[in-house]
């Protein structure tokens, strides 16, 4: 990935992302715990993934 | 020849599912289910140019809900509206089996609190009480004596949303630490987990571990059937049983597993299992 890695949306820290990052992935921001969906990859953004609902699940 | 690939968020299933899914050279459309609007009425959109589908929403409400509305306007999916709206459902889902002479857990279902207290009561305690929708353990209780069943019940009836009104109870199974999965795809037992757990709800979502199971004749043929009973030999789930001193019992049946914990332990690559199911499903179709 050579794309500018931005900082988590939540507390600003350093993200550490996987190598094959697809469009929608979910990653876990190492400093705050927050859950980040990548909305897009080009260019590369993040913001805060949906919140579980109620009857969401497998 | 397209496959429309529904999500609400890409776990690691869907990321797994879509790397096989281009393994073996499906052209494949991403859908987020937070951004549909399907025209019941009529009208264009991009899933009705696809030839099936396959849902992995992790909502329950909009996999049914999606899933009938393209079977409506012509477009399958791997699993039917059907099969989501059973095993969606805890109370269908053991209507089902048991038509089907599937063993199971002595369930109840009743609709006051009051007729909800005399079941736990035929059941006798411990009990367990679960609502009729939701995953991963929540809201899940044993209850232990009439007082706790009074005081639960009761709640339950004041959270508001007819669902909290149907009342699900069953007896306490004490199973030996782990309760048992199956996966099935397409009228194939693919691989079994079991689920360990210091506490009585073994669920990964709660904590459990995962080992790998031999699949016995027995267990794959009794997760066979529970599937069939919900979606013959076209759907993909996943069968949870527990061993009791009666035997296999069937406790319920997941139309959208989640697999990232089992394909290590069971070394069965899950998510290419399934996805080289679905090819052969869009091919038959295409």
């Amino acid at each position: 990935m050579t794309a500018t890695i931005p900082a988590c949306p939540e507390c600003e820290g350093a993200l550490n992302l996987p190598t094959d990052l697809i469009a929608g992935e979910l990653v876990a921001c190492d400093d705050c715990g927050a859950e980040l969906e990548a909305i897009s990859l080009e260019p590369l953004t993040f913001e805060l993934a949906p919140e579980v609902q109620e009857e969401w699940g497998e | 020849m397209q496959l429309a690939f529904i999500t609400s968020r890409l776990r690691v299933e869907e990321k797994q599912l879509l790397l096989a899914l281009e393994r073996e050279g499906v052209p494949t459309t991403r859908f987020d289910d937070g951004e549909l609007s399907l025209a019941l009425t009529g009208g264009a959109h991009p899933l009705l140019d696809c030839d099936l589908v396959w849902n992995r929403s992790l909502s329950f409400g909009r996999a049914l809900y999606a899933t009938a509305a393209l079977e409506a306007l012509g477009v399958p999916s791997v699993n039917s509206a059907r099969v989501v709206e059973t095993a969606g459902d805890k109370a269908r889902t053991s209507m089902v089996l048991a038509a089907a002479g599937i063993p199971q857990i002595a369930t109840r279902l009743a609709f006051t609190p009051a007729a909800a207290v005399e079941a736990t009561e035929e059941l006798g305690y411990p009990v367990v009480i679960k609502p009729i929708v939701g995953s991963w353990g929540r809201q899940v209780a044993r209850v232990d004596n009439r007082n706790a069943a009074e005081a639960l019940l009761e709640t339950r009836a004041a959270l508001g949303g007819w669902q909290s009104g149907i009342f699900y109870v069953q007896e306490y199974i004490a199973k030996p630490g782990r309760d048992l999965r199956v996966f099935v795809s397409d009228g194939r037992a693919i691989a079994a987990i079991a689920r360990r757990s210091d506490h009585w709800i073994t669920n990964t979502a709660r904590g459990a571990t995962v080992e790998g199971l031999r699949m016995s004749s027995e267990l794959a043929e009794l997760a066979l059937a529970a599937a069939a009973a919900i979606g013959g030999n076209t759907c993909q789930v996943a069968v949870d049983l527990v061993e009791s001193p009666r035997g296999l019992l069937v406790l319920e049946v997941n139309h959208s597993a989640e697999f990232k914990n089992s394909s290590g332990p069971t070394g069965v690559d899950i998510a290419a299992e399934l996805a080289r199911d679905v090819a052969r499903r869009l091919e038959v179709i295409a």
